[in-house]
């Protein structure tokens, strides 16, 4: 019975995604908001990089809506995993090798360094928030693997996880005011294209992201870690 | 260059068809990881470098290590 | 030969939607059904992005001066399937500590055993 639905249900949806993708012929342009977002998005939003233009700049209400939800997995995973097996205090720090110990040490400084690179030139090149939070994350579980027993200060990464929250809803409501009185507006000048400090308030909105992407993923990670022993 | 995207795409089935058949929960879960490694250099190929590097540090490493995290606070096999 | 120089990328994504739809729907431990969640959700992104290629079109990136907007690519799918990607590993996070919490408490993780165990 289950067996025989199963077969029936793969049928179905392969003959679904098997029509849609015939019909759809593949490297021929199809709609023409790419096109309109691609010659002006230059002018109206002063970013480099197209994607981080339509992600933060057009499509920003979006990209808070995105944000939210990744807070409220992170808040539903730590209320989740909480009850009945919960942190013991702080434990005596356990080194594992010395190649693992020294490695992970002299590697986490650049990992963290260079996951603030990515997401502050989110605007120039390929890169943004979402990657950088990523690789700051990626950062502090190679510290999870080097020194087994440290954790990382829980206290710290909610207080920064907030703040920056808050921080994309104040520069919403900053552009409700002044700029152009709506929503997530461009209030700061767009500068000239290829630079540091262009492109208005983009790159505020991803140092922002990115703070919490990084903060809220390592602590992800220091839910899921158990002491064994 | 078809015959390289043809041999990742290969790769990358095979890879699938692996998570799919082991019975061993941590080798299911290492061999998901190749399907994200190389479905990052095919988005390359489609010139998409942002969801490229997206994929490679999210789908690649973090979505592996909370797996083996999971899988050493709940049993191994029995699959 | 030139069909598969057309539809590779295709071919590719809806194997991965088919094997992750296969993982999820016969196999029968909990972790082993969302490791197929994430390979359907790495099936959907591939089908997206190539969905969005245009051919001969260059990475929407204005890095050097000499670039024009016309012979890019579409960023409007590569914003969307970068959204869906992080709201993906989010998710997968948090059916990882629901199936945590669903060990410790009945023992097993096998779905038909917990089917079993009424309250």
């Amino acid at each position: 019975m289950r067996t025989a639905f199963s077969i029936v249900v793969l049928a179905v949806v392969a003959v679904g995604i098997g029509a849609a993708l015939l019909a759809v012929p593949f490297g021929s342009p199809k709609t023409q908001v790419g096109d309109y977002y691609n010659e002006h998005g230059r002018a109206q939003t002063g970013a480099a990089n197209m994607v981080t233009s339509v992600v933060v700049g057009y499509r920003a209400f979006d990209t808070l809506g995105e944000v939210t939800v990744l807070f409220v997995a992170a808040l539903g995973l730590g209320a989740v995993l909480s009850a009945a097996g919960g942190r013991s205090g702080r434990r005596e720090v356990q080194p594992a090798s010395l190649v693992l110990l020294a490695g992970s040490r002299f590697l986490f400084p650049m990992i963290t360094l260079f996951g603030a690179y990515v997401f502050l030139h989110g605007h120039l090149t390929p890169g943004g928030g979402f990657q950088g939070g990523a690789v700051v994350a990626s950062g502090f579980l190679l510290l999870y693997l080097g020194t087994r027993g440290r954790r990382v200060n829980r206290i710290g990464s909610t207080v920064a996880e907030s703040l920056s929250g808050l921080a994309f809803v104040v520069i919403g409501l900053i552009g409700l005011t002044v700029g152009g009185r709506y929503f997530l507006s461009n209030f700061m000048p767009t500068g000239a294209l290829n630079t540091l400090f262009s492109a208005g308030i983009i790159p505020l909105i991803y140092i922002a992201v990115g703070f919490k992407v990084g903060s809220e993923l390592s602590g992800v990670i220091d839910d899921l870690v158990e002491e064994t022993a | 260059m078809i015959v390289v995207v043809a041999s990742l795409v290969a790769v990358m089935l095979a890879a699938a068809i692996a998570a799919l058949v082991f019975r061993d929960l941590l080798s299911s879960v290492i061999a998901s990881c190749p399907v994200s490694l190389v479905a990052s250099i095919l988005f390359l190929f489609l010139q998409a470098p942002d969801v490229a590097m997206a994929e490679a540090s999210i789908g690649a490493a973090l979505i592996t290590a909370v797996f083996v995290m999971a899988i050493r606070r709940t049993s191994r096999y029995e699959e | 030969m030139s069909f598969l120089h057309d539809y590779a990328y295709y071919i590719g994504a809806f194997g991965l939607v088919l094997i992750g739809l296969l993982i999820v729907l016969t196999k029968h431990n909990l972790i082993k059904v969302i490791v197929g969640l994430s390979i359907l959700d790495t099936g959907i992104n591939m089908f997206l992005i190539a969905v969005g290629y245009i051919r001969n079109g260059t990475a929407p990136i204005f890095s050097r001066p000499g670039l024009e907007a016309g012979g890019m690519v579409d960023p409007v799918p590569q914003a969307l399937v970068l959204t869906a990607i992080v709201i993906g590993v989010a998710v997968l996070a948090l059916a990882l500590g629901i199936a945590v919490r669903l060990h410790r408490e009945y023992g097993t993780l096998d779905m038909r055993k917990i089917k079993e165990l009424r309250w």
